[in-house]
């Protein structure tokens, strides 16, 4: 250490102690309330330690408290970035605690939404990590495009962001007329949209730089901790609940033509109808996981698209909402859903009454926002906000 | 993989380990002693034929009837359950564990009940077991980094035990 007795040594001291940087709470890259602790050598992190918590508002506690239906307004405020898809968990998870089946159309109706939802989602997932790697244009794009998804939705259910639409026993209400053809209009006009997106960011050789092998995790650390979605499918682990989950999930997407977006050998599904993965890029770095992402919007469309075909023959009625105060059977159920962040898994232990004994959320976003820590280890300062905004976290959701 | 023949090949290994199973719940369950916790999930993830590498969720159930008139009539005696939810990415196949605890150390009101950490296990067991920690009061023996994760440091008490009573103040801040 050097004194201030002398300025002329000042300025070539170069200053080797380590150093703790705040990040956050109310950082904007941080996509929330999150706090990051940063111990830094110069540039270099050494560790990083995430503190959560600030957005904490006792859902599972709420829960207890409340019957299943209540319970759904809280659901749109875990994710709510993607409202539709949190009520389609917890609607799920009690229907196969009271071995309900959806009538065909419901079910038809429910992927129509929760796709939709889907592709809402990951458009402000793109856009937030353009804004986090420092380029505003491509976070105006995704929200023009956004704001359409979410005039449909309040043409479905009145709400923009807090939908409660999608309910145990089916939806509030069926889709309005005319509803299904502007859906398609939209998703005509997006497709073509998505190319200009990939040329914005995909192939934009800075953000290639700021992204391409930085932050790579391997398939076993992210096993390991408990990732899912993109995150798990971008390190190369071929695993979608939308295929691989349990029969009342899966039986949703019956019939359905889709294939998991992951890389197989060099490969992803369909990619020559997409921009080449630049050889800059590492399997499970952040430029896959937001490449999972862009395919996985194209995926989408296609989904929409044939769930509005079989909605629009299907016959018969979209469900009827269960009653607000219906006792639940005895037991106890654990049910994941492939929501955009990832698994979403509720936990419902009942004792024959109408309000469950234990309502518990497993949140997507808190198992990969965990791996925070590993993957900063020994990277550039400027990387954590790369890598957090790879991860696509949504604090509500954490915090629950 | 059928729960069934799970069950008794777990009981072959572990014996008295192994204290109880429920095969009629919708999502089956096979109860652990605390005690024998780690074993059985190391066994669980490194057997070829279980390969349960994925841990989707631990947390625990509180269960105590802070009514008198439900507790005279309850079916259980108060306690603690934690529950482990496991699958494999190989096989696909999911598993729920459980472990009873009390819901105290040696029913001492405020020494927490303990069960061994299974972190090292599944990372993802880690921040899961802090929220459990956190919410319901539960040590973790051996766990790296016990520390609340959703609460402030400084909070008082665990919110999602059933006779949990909220503070009428935090830091100036006016509760109820």
């Amino acid at each position: 250490m050097s004194t201030v007795d002398d300025p002329r040594t000042i300025e070539f001291d170069v200053r080797t102690d380590e150093m703790l940087v705040n990040m956050g709470p109310q950082h904007p890259s941080t996509h929330g309330v999150l706090r990051l602790v940063l111990r830094t050598d110069g540039e270099i992190v050494s560790e990083v330690t995430p503190h959560l918590g600030y957005l904490h508002r006792c859902a599972e506690k709420i829960g207890e408290n409340l019957t299943p239906r209540q319970f759904i307004p809280y659901t749109d405020r875990m994710d709510y970035l993607a409202g539709m898809n949190m009520n389609l968990g917890w609607a799920l998870a009690i229907e196969k605690l009271m071995k309900y089946e959806p009538p065909e159309k419901g079910r038809h109706l429910r992927v129509i939404i929760s796709e939709m939802g889907r592709i809402a989602s990951h458009l402000v997932g793109m856009g937030a990590y353009g804004l986090d790697l420092g380029t505003f244009s491509p976070f105006l794009y995704a929200f023009r495009e956004r704001e359409r998804i979410l005039d449909l939705f309040e043409e479905v259910c009145g709400a923009r962001l807090t939908y409660s639409y999608l309910t145990v026993g089916g939806a509030t209400a069926d889709l309005p007329p005319g509803w299904v053809e502007k859906c398609e209009a939209f998703l005509t006009q997006l497709e073509p949209i998505i190319v200009e997106y990939h040329t914005l960011l995909t192939t934009n050789s800075i953000f290639i730089k700021r992204t391409a092998g930085i932050g790579v995790m391997s398939a076993a650390t992210a096993i390991d901790y408990g990732t899912s979605g993109p995150v798990l499918r971008g390190s190369g682990v071929d695993h979608d609940l939308r295929r691989d989950g349990e029969e009342i999930y899966t039986a949703m997407y019956d019939g359905y033509a889709f294939e998991v977006i992951v890389e197989k050998n060099g490969h992803y599904p369909k990619d020559h109808q997409y921009p080449a993965v630049p050889k800059e890029a590492i399997l499970g770095d952040c430029w896959h996981r937001f490449y999972v992402r862009m395919l996985e919007v194209m995926q989408s469309i296609d989904l929409v698209r044939q769930a509005i075909d079989r909605y629009s023959t299907a016959t018969g009625n979209y469900g009827e909402p269960m009653k607000l105060n219906q006792k639940l059977p005895k037991g106890e159920v654990y049910l994941e859903t492939e929501a955009p962040r990832g698994q979403m898994g509720f936990y419902i232990v009942s004792n024959g009454e109408a309000i469950p004994w234990r309502a518990r959320a497993r949140s997507s976003s808190f198992c990969n926002l965990s791996v925070t820590s590993e993957l900063c280890r020994d990277c550039l300062i400027a990387d954590v906000p790369a890598i957090v905004g790879s991860l696509d976290i949504v604090m509500g959701e954490i915090d629950r | 993989m059928s729960e069934p023949t799970l069950v008794d090949q777990l009981k072959q290994k572990f014996g008295a380990a192994i204290t109880g199973s429920n095969l009629e719940n919708v999502d089956p369950w096979i109860e652990v002693a605390p005690e024998s916790i780690v074993a059985v999930c190391k066994y669980l993830r490194d057997e070829p034929s279980l390969a349960f590498d994925y841990c989707n969720s631990v947390t625990a159930v509180d269960y105590l009837h802070t009514d008198e008139k439900k507790a005279a009539k309850s079916e259980w005696q108060p306690h603690l359950e934690v529950v482990y939810h496991l699958f494999s990415m190989q096989h696909k196949h999911s598993l729920v564990l459980k472990a009873m605890l009390t819901r105290w150390k040696d029913d001492e009101v405020g020494e927490l009940p303990e069960i061994d950490s299974v972190a090292h296990v599944w990372r993802t067991a880690d921040w899961h077991e802090r929220e459990c920690y956190d919410l319901f009061g539960i040590h973790f023996i051996g766990h790296p980094n016990l520390r609340r994760i959703l609460c402030p440091e400084d909070w008082v008490g665990h919110p999602l035990r059933k006779d949990y009573e909220m503070p009428l103040e935090y830091h100036g801040i006016r509760g109820r």
